[in-house]
This record gives structure tokens, sequence and C-alpha cells, in this order.
């Protein structure tokens, strides 16, 4: 299929991968999904998963940053193993998003897009997940909690610590 | 053209419907800011500038806000500029791209020509209310050329847009989102494309300008600026020259419908700094030392007075001066200075526009080619502006579909969504891969002979009268078909050669194929590319080639040669050159920069290059265009015709008396060359028009500029030869497109103020665009079809067939010089087929001997398996081969081996 020599995916991923750029009219369109995969899969997007990407879909590195840096959830840089996004859109902040948010930079004691010094945890602001009936609300990976509180965030946090949270990817 | 009524504050106005409201706003004349929308780029509705407010009838008192440029001039659309709600949404706009632009204008290169200065002014915003911080960027290093300052950017994305739709650049992109969107590369580095000195001009603010100028930087308003003609290739186009304290300081386009529209290559705009290079020839040199005016004369006339004398004139001299040396010399003794091969290719390519039905294009008629074919040319290297009409023809057949939508042509998003990746038929068949090949319907690449077979093929299976090429692949014969299919059904069709690859056949066969369209009915158009800015109107003085002076030197007694702005050893081999040099006893050369041929003479004068003089060029098309001195020298620098003259006067020849001046001269020279009867008309003479001010109206420190000499304010310096005045006072009345000294009008500081001298945007400038053309195809059918089809090429063994390989920088004479641009050169390489290489153990970045005629060089290996088999590539013009004339055929060895007699292999 692809004439691009598998470096770094999987080979599940990599047989993905060959069947996504049949999907489309134009091979560039599956781009987005591409670096989800890959950022779900590496961690983040490497320089190396740039390079290969642009390699299968036929498109300068360059056409891959200007996607790559366009979408927020798209990363350069390593996550944590448990990467911890709280909501501050307008929802989450009028039930209290703030606080959540600043309770868990206490708690895990890193800001915004920063990473603990055991890998363990990220923390990202971000904006609507889509879970304003539920606000004030988190996503840690592709799991999301919802009503929270403090005391609510705390146990979420002690439980994937301890290796006893969902880690849906 | 149907018309429509629309109604602009109540008043009925008359406006073309296939447009949109904002172009024709600016059209009529009225001030509407804009930024995203581009005459050449279309509409977008990105920056939400050029608002009106929008009526349902005459009872609609409420309206709604659009964008101009989103809407079209429907009859009866009824709009407000003046509404204070649509007011005061432009001014916020205004104020929306304030609140993070730097306060830096004092500082900012586009200071005083800044498109967002014009419009802020023109909306009215004049206060900032915003007191936070502002986003900030790295800036980007892209080379020496252009120049980064990103906190300056408003997002209207209209440097992407040409850079890469227009363009086809790949390396400039938007990267981010939000309020920290950046434009750039995706690292610092040079930028790829040959036209990315235009960004300076299609940013409307100082994100990208000049770097070249920032060296010795002045604002617009300060230079001294005058119309001019690009020097660095055949297509001429239109140029505005700027000088302070008598230093030529930068190029800017100027706007030519027919001929370079709104942009210039980056080899025209920065190859002006060959004028202040170091080479630069200012005062006269006597035997090699520098001598005074006087006495420099004097040789001279003692010289001349010898009698004896041939004259060498030069492609890239203009008229006026090749026409004073052939007055000089006498038309006997007055020789082309080009090498023999190309002074003939250049004439055939004269005769088929002249005898032929089919007629040579503008370059605006280029760009609405539906169907082209390009035969033996590296267009992008070798006519940039023509890579960059023709990367805008390939729209032409899809942009059907939009319409078939109903989709205006303006709306660019729209019918780049409908168009997607389709194009019109392009093909390119080429000695090897060019950059336009990327968006070629198909491409060959072989050696000029196989080139010129497939043409032949063509115009055959276009009109089975033509000749047929016996013994054609199938697989040609099936492309020759699909082109000369693709050719037939277009509406306009075009081909496009010239002489780079130095083979008549690829001339002849692309002369055909034009033909063979005329006579099956179809508006064939037939563009020939030409070496050098004036090589069309010196083939048209048609005067022998070099080898002709050389045999004359050789039969009859000669004194004295005079070499007109021409390195000869760059014409003919060197021994060849030195033959003839010895043949003579004075060797008298005028040039600007200093060269092997100067350093050979007795005297040399310094010629003012387009910057110091005035002069005629005819480009491709067959237009004569004229440029005007910019800058009064205060050297010894002037026109190598006024030298002539002054020195043939002065030695007691009557021949040039009659001549003053260049209305005189241009008379004389429509008098004597038939082909040049239309020459007077190229431009106004000085006693048709009033006073023209060089310098704008904000010109500073006039009284001052010179006062370290003397505290008075000495008079101006007069121009005998036309009506630009070096001063800031113009005369009433219209100022002639031809003379339009740089485009500025009240409240247009930028180039963008050309919108107010246009009869309507993106058309011909008022009073028609500049530039005569010389030639017309004959009325009678004179032609007939060429019968000489080369045979295939056949590889030799052991010997490659070594072709000429273009470069936008380097194989320019002059541009070379520059100083940006010489930092851009490629270094000297010899190219070869992967294939071939082991042949005799080359490797890419490796060296090789190579043997041409009876000289060896050494140079490094560069692979390209995209040269046919047989074939290697020279970079072309660059020395220290540069004399060699190519095509021809040399012998390659690995470093260590000698060459034998039968070479290597
Ligand atoms: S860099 Fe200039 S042209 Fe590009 S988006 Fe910014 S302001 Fe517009
Ligand atoms: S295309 Fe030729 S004439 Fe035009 S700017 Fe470039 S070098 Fe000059
Ligand atoms: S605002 Fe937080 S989920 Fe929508
Ligand atoms: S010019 Fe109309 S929206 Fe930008």
């Amino acid at each position: 299929m692809s004439a691009v020599t598998n470096t770094i995916f999987s080979p599940e991923l990599a047989a993905r991968f060959d069947k996504l750029v049949t999907l489309y009219p134009v091979k560039r369109s599956a781009l987005i999904p591409m670096l989800l995969y890959a950022q779900d899969e590496v961690g983040y997007v490497s320089d190396a998963v740039v390079h290969e990407i642009a390699q299968r879909l036929d498109l300068f590195e360059l056409d891959v940053r200007n996607v790559l840096s366009y979408y927020s959830m798209l990363r350069t840089k390593p996550a944590g193993k448990y990467n911890v996004q709280v909501c501050t859109n307008i929802s989450c902040m009028l039930r209290g998003g703030y606080e959540i948010l600043d309770h868990c930079k206490a708690k895990l004691g890193i800001g915004h897009k920063e990473v603990t010094a055991d890998k363990l945890f990220s923390l990202e602001e971000v904006e609507c997940i889509g879970a304003c009936c539920w606000a004030p609300a988190m996503q840690v990976n592709y799991d999301f909690h919802e009503d929270l509180t403090p005391a609510k965030v705390d146990q979420i946090l002690d439980d994937y610590a301890a290796g006893r949270g969902k880690d849906v990817k | 053209m149907t018309v429509a009524t629309i109604f602009i504050d109540n008043a009925p106005r008359e406006v073309n419907p296939k447009q949109n409201l904002l172009h024709v706003c600016l059209s009529l004349g009225y001030d509407l800011p804009y930024f995203c929308w581009h005459p050449a780029l279309g509409s977008v509705g990105a920056c939400r500038q050029c608002a009106v407010k929008q009526f349902r009838n005459e009872q609609d008192a409420t309206g709604k806000i659009v964008m101009a440029c989103m809407t079209p001039a429907a009859e009866g659309t009824r709009i407000s500029i003046a509404d204070p709600e649509v007011v005061a949404f432009r001014a916020g706009v205004i104020q929306g791209l304030m609140q993070n632009h730097p306060h830096d204008c004092p500082v900012c290169d586009e200071g005083g020509e800044c498109h967002l200065q014009d419009m802020t002014v023109m909306t009215g915003h004049r206060q900032r209310v915003y007191s936070f911080g502002k986003r900030t960027f790295r800036n980007q290093y892209l080379g020496p050329l252009v120049n980064h300052e990103m906190n300056r950017c408003i997002q209207c994305q209209r440097c992407v847009r040409f850079y890469r739709e227009y363009a086809g650049g790949h390396d400039l992109n938007a990267f981010h989102l939000r309020d920290s969107i950046f434009y750039g590369r995706h690292e610092d580095g040079v930028l790829e494309s040959e036209f990315s000195g235009n960004l300076v001009e299609i940013c409307p603010t100082g994100v990208f300008t000049d770097a070249t100028l920032k060296h010795h930087y002045s604002r617009k308003w300060d230079l001294q600026m005058a119309p001019s003609i690009c020097v660095h290739c055949g297509l001429g186009c239109n140029i505005t020259a700027g000088e302070r304290y008598g230093t030529l300081r930068r190029v800017v386009n100027r706007y030519n419908h027919e001929v370079n529209g709104y942009f210039l290559c980056d080899r025209g705009r920065f190859g002006y700094e060959f004028v202040e290079s170091s080479l630069r020839i200012r005062h006269p040199l006597v035997d090699g030392k520098p001598a005074t005016r006087s006495e420099a004369l004097e040789r001279f006339g003692a010289v001349l007075r010898k009698g004896a004398v041939i004259g060498v004139g030069s492609p890239r001299a203009s008229l006026e001066s090749n026409f004073a040396l052939r007055a000089l010399a006498g038309p006997d003794h007055f020789f082309a200075g080009v090498p023999d091969e190309e002074s003939r290719l250049i004439s055939a390519m004269v005769r088929i526009l002249r005898d032929g039905p089919a007629r040579s294009p503008s370059l605006d008629e280029v760009e609405h080619s539906d169907a082209v074919f390009v035969l033996g040319e590296d267009l992008t290297n070798v006519a940039p502006i023509m890579a960059l009409r023709l990367r805008q023809s390939v729209r032409q057949a899809p942009m059907r579909l939009a319409a078939g939508l109903h989709i205006p042509e303006w709306l660019d998003h729209a019918v780049r969504e409908t168009v997607q990746d389709a194009k019109g038929p392009l093909f390119i068949a080429s000695p090897y891969a060019t950059k336009l090949d990327d968006i070629a319907t198909a491409t060959y690449h072989a050696s000029p002979d196989d080139l010129a077979r497939l043409g032949f093929a063509i115009a055959h299976a276009i009109d089975a009268t033509a000749p047929e090429v016996i013994a054609l692949s199938p697989e040609l014969e099936t492309m020759a078909a699909k082109i000369a299919a693709a050719l037939r059904g277009a509406q306009h069709p075009l081909v496009v050669a010239g002489a780079s690859c130095r083979n008549r056949g690829v001339i002849e066969a692309a002369g055909q194929i034009a033909w063979a369209l005329c006579k099956v009915g179809s508006p064939a158009s037939l563009s020939f590319t030409m070496p050098e800015c004036n090589s069309f109107g010196l083939a048209l003085m048609e005067a022998p080639p070099l080898s002709e002076a050389l045999r004359t030197v050789r039969s009859e007694p000669v004194s004295t040669l005079i070499v007109l702005e021409n390195d000869l050893f760059r014409r003919a081999p060197a021994n060849e050159v030195t033959s003839l040099l010895r043949g003579v006893q004075h060797l008298i050369v005028l040039d600007h920069l200093g060269n092997p041929t100067t350093d050979a003479a007795e005297l040399v004068l310094p010629a003012g290059t387009f910057a110091e003089s005035d002069g005629t060029l005819v480009n491709n098309e067959g237009r004569a265009q004229r440029f005007f001195q910019v800058l009064n020298p205060s050297t010894d620098v002037q026109e190598s015709w006024r030298w002539l003259h002054e020195v043939s006067v002065a030695a007691g020849s009557k021949s040039m008396e009659r001549w003053e001046d260049l209305d005189d001269l241009t008379a004389t020279i429509a008098k004597e060359i038939a082909a040049f009867g239309a020459l007077p008309k190229v431009a106004p003479p000085r006693s048709a028009v009033g006073k023209i001010a060089r310098e704008p109206s904000r010109y500073s420190g006039r009284t001052a500029m010179l006062a370290n000499i003397s505290v008075h304010e000495p008079r101006p310096p007069q121009d005998p030869d036309s009506s630009l005045a070096f001063s800031m006072e113009s005369g009433p009345g219209p100022v002639p497109s031809s003379l339009i000294p740089f485009f500025w009008a009240p409240g247009w500081n930028s180039v963008q103020a050309v919108n107010k001298f246009q009869s309507e945007i993106g058309g011909a400038l008022r009073g028609g665009d500049p530039g005569v053309r010389l030639i017309e195809p004959s009325r009678e059918s004179v032609w007939q079809y060429f019968s000489a089809i080369p045979p295939a090429f056949k590889s030799r063994s052991g010997e490659w067939l070594l072709i000429p390989v273009f470069h936008i920088f380097g194989s320019e004479e002059l541009s070379r010089h520059a100083q940006g641009i010489s930092q851009l050169l490629p270094r000297p390489y010899l190219a070869l087929n992967p294939a071939e290489a082991s042949l005799v153990g080359a490797k890419a970045g490796g060296r090789i001997k190579i043997l041409i005629e009876d000289s060896q060089f050494e140079l490094e290996i560069m692979l390209r398996a995209d040269l046919p088999r047989g074939v290697a590539g020279l970079p072309a013009g660059l020395p220290p081969f540069d004399g060699i004339q190519l095509p021809l055929f040399c012998k390659l060895a690995s470093v260590g081996t000698e060459f034998s007699a039968r070479g290597v292999l």
C-alpha cells in the first residue's frame, strides 16, 4: 500500500494509516485523524511523527506543522501518563471551574501545560469539552468526570495515582 | 461589457456587474478601505474592513452591513459607504487590529508607504483605548532579500495566499491560531520562491520588507523616482527605481497590465544592487589608469581620427546606444555582440513571428491562455514572470466549472473549492525538470533534438499537411496526439519556446505547432523568450554576428574596435576573443562593471546603467518600452549614446551632429531603420508634456542635502531628454502612463495607489499601458512549414552533450553582482544522470574532471535523475565557463585519470 517504511508506529497503527489514506479523494484529508492517533500511541506529536506522516501523505513537513499548530488538542511535547484537562469555559466557569483548576494546580504542584516530576500527571486548562450539563467538568485522557468538587477531584486523582482510574485511550 | 446601474449613497453609478462592490467602488474612485482583497488574488472576506451598508430597496431604511468585496455589483444594488453605522464599523475593525499592532511606525521600514497607515487614516480611527500587553513573536531569518517582523501582522492572509496559491511556493504558511497566528517558514531559512520579493508589496504592513533596502534605507517620500524597465531578462517588466544622495536605493513594481501586472521576480526586484557594486566603473580609464573626462575624450578623438573603426553592440544596451555605435562605425562595420548561433536563433524567432500567422502575446494574454505547450524552456529561471503568469493560466479551463455554478471569478475561496486540484492543460517538454512541472498535465525530458521532434510531431498531429516525423516511438506518438488534441480544443492555445536549448529545431518546431493551429482555424499565439533585455531590439537592427567582426578584422585593416556594454569573453571562447582583440590597435569599451573585456581595453568609458540613462528596450513580445534616468550622477557616468555622440562630434564627424537629445535620436532611428518607425511613440516627446516631478511633494532636505558642499541651494540638474524633472515641482496636466515616476495619490501612499491610475481596477492604466509593439504577423501568408526535422538524438559512447542549466540567480550577468543576490548563487557544478554517473565513478558531491574542447575543468558533481541519457548540464552563464558556447560534446573522467585521445571509456 504505502511505500513509506513504518519506522515508529505499531503494526496495527501502521495498518490503520494505510487504510485511512484510501478513504478520501485526496490523501491529505487523512491528516487530522492520523495526527490524533499518532499522538495517542506515541504520547505526543514528535518530529519523527511529523516526518513520517508527511511522507505518508505526500505533504511537506511544513504543511503538517501548519495543521498541527492550529489544533490545541494536538501537542508537540510529552504529556503525563494522565493528562488532566479542566474546563473553564462559560458553564464550568459559572459553576466553579476555576476553583477546580486552582485545586488541581495546588494538588499536583504544576501549572497549565506542565507535567509532574514523576511524569504521572499533566495539567491543561481547556475550552468547553461538551459536558456543560454536568459542569464543572474535566477530562482525564479520554475519560470524563463531572459535577466536580475539590473533594471529588482529590478522590479521582488519588485513584489514578494508585492505578485504579479508568485509563481510556 | 454589459453595464449595471447600482446606487452608492443614492447616486446612480454605472459599473461592471461581473465584479464585486469593492472593486467597482475603487474603480469609481471611492476611498473604501480594505486589506485582504487584492485585485490579483480576489476576495476572501477575511479582514472585514471593506464593510458597506446594503439596502433591499429605496424604502429600506435599516439596511444590513455586508462586506463589499464579497458582494456582487448586481443591477439595482443599493449601498451606502457613508452611513454612520458602517463608518463606525470600519473604524472599529481598525481599532481591533491596532490592539496588537506595535507603535513603531517611526522605525518601521513600511512607514510612509504603508497600506495599514493609509487605511487607519481613511477610517478616522485615531485613539487607542486598549492599554494591555500586546502579543509578540520571534521573527525569522528569511534570507538576504526579505525581512520579517511578525509583530506588525494584521492576519489578512495575503502573504500566504500569494506565496502558496498564486506563486506555487511551499515554504511559507500560517501557523497556530487565534491571537498567536504566525506567518512564516517552519524554521529559519532563505525563502525558496523566486517571487518572494512580492511579499514586500503584497503585505499591507511592515511584516515583510525589502532586506536590501535596509542597507541603505530611505523613506518612499524621500526617494527620487523614475519609470524604468527591468534589465535582467527578456520580458521587460516595468519597474520604478528610487534614488537618494546619488545612490540607487531600491526597485519596486511599476504596474503595466499587459506586461508584469502587479508582480516582479526576485532577480528583477533585487538585481538593482549591481549599480552600486564595487566593480562599478565611474570614471574613464586610459591605459588602465583613472583619467579625466577630457583626457578620455581626447584619446577617443585621436583614435577615431585614424578611421577604420568597427563597433560591437550589445543585447543588454538600449536601442539608442546600439544605434549610436552603428552610426559611428557605419552600418557595415557594426556587429551584434552575440555569438553566431544565438544570433541565428534570435533572427529565426523574429522571422517566425513576422512571417507566420501566429502572434506574439503580451504576458497578460499568456496568463489568459487555456492550453499551453512549453517547448525547451525552463521558464522559472529564464523568464520568471512568464512562469508566474502560466501558473494562473492553468486555472483558466477549470474556472469554467465555477462559472457554470455561477460563482464569480473573484470569489477566490469558492472558486478554489470548486476547482480543487483540477488544472487546465499545460504540457512541458524540456531538457531537464523545471519548477513548473508541478502543475503540468504531462512532462517530457529529453535532449534538444528529441524535444524538437516531439514538437514537429504535434504540428503534424494538428495538421496532417505539416511534415511527418519519421521513426517516432509509439509513446511519443501518443503524447503528441494528446498535446495536439488539448491545443486544438482550446479557445486560446499558446506555444512557448526560446533560445535556451540553443537548438534551431526547437524554435522551428514551436513555430510549426502555432502555424498548424492557425491553419486549422485556431487563434494560437506563440511566445518566444529572449535571452537578454534587448535581444529582440538588437535583432531588429539586423547586424551581423560576432564572428563577422573577427572576419572583418582578418580581412581588412581595422584600427579601432569599440565594444558597447558587452563582455566579449562571455560571448565566445577566450581564444577567439583574444585573436579579435589582437587584430586591432585600439580597444575602446563602454560599460558599467569591470570585466575581462574592460580589463583589456585601452580606453574605458563609464556607461550609465538603466538608473543613469534614458533609452528603449524591446522585450520578447516585440514591445518597445522606454526607461528613464533616475539619478543624475555626480561622476562622469553618462549614457553610452551620449558618449558616442560627444566624441564623434568632437572628432569632426558629421553623421551624428543632427541629434543632441533623446527625442532627436529616436526620431533619427525611426527614419533610418523601418522596424523602428514607431520608436518616437514609445513615450511622448519632451516638448509635448509639461514638467513631471521625480520627487514626491514631501521630499525632504532639498535645501539642506548639499549644504556640506555649499550652503547655497544649487539649481536642480536639467534633464534634456525627458519631461521628468529632478525636482519636486510638476507642471499642471495629466501624466502620461509611460512617464509616471511613482504611484501616489492623496491618502494612498503605498504601492496600492496604483488604484488611482487604472481605467478599471486591475485593468489598463489610464491612457493605455506603456509600450508599443514593433512587430505584427504579416498579412500575406508568406510562411511555409519547416521540413528540416532533426534525427533522434543518439548518445555517444564516452561523450556527453553538455547543455546549459539556468538559474534565476547566477545565469544573468549583472544581477550576479548585486549584494543580496550574490549570496544565493549556485556553486559551479556538473549535473549528470545518476544512472550514468557510475560509468565515470561519479558520486553526488564528489568531483569530476571535464574536458570541453581543449580546456579541462574540475567540478563538483550534482546528480539529476531528470537529465536524459547522454546529456550533462552546466550552470548557464556562471564563470569560469560563461564563454563556452553550449551545447557541445564533452568528455568526463574521474579525478586523477588522464583523458585519452578517444575519451576515457
Ligand atoms: S504578514 Fe502581512 S500579508 Fe501576511 S497576514 Fe500578516 S499582514 Fe497580512
Ligand atoms: S521576469 Fe525578467 S524582466 Fe521581469 S522582473 Fe524578472 S528578470 Fe526582470
Ligand atoms: S463549558 Fe465546560 S464543558 Fe462546556
Ligand atoms: S477586503 Fe473585504 S473583507 Fe477584507
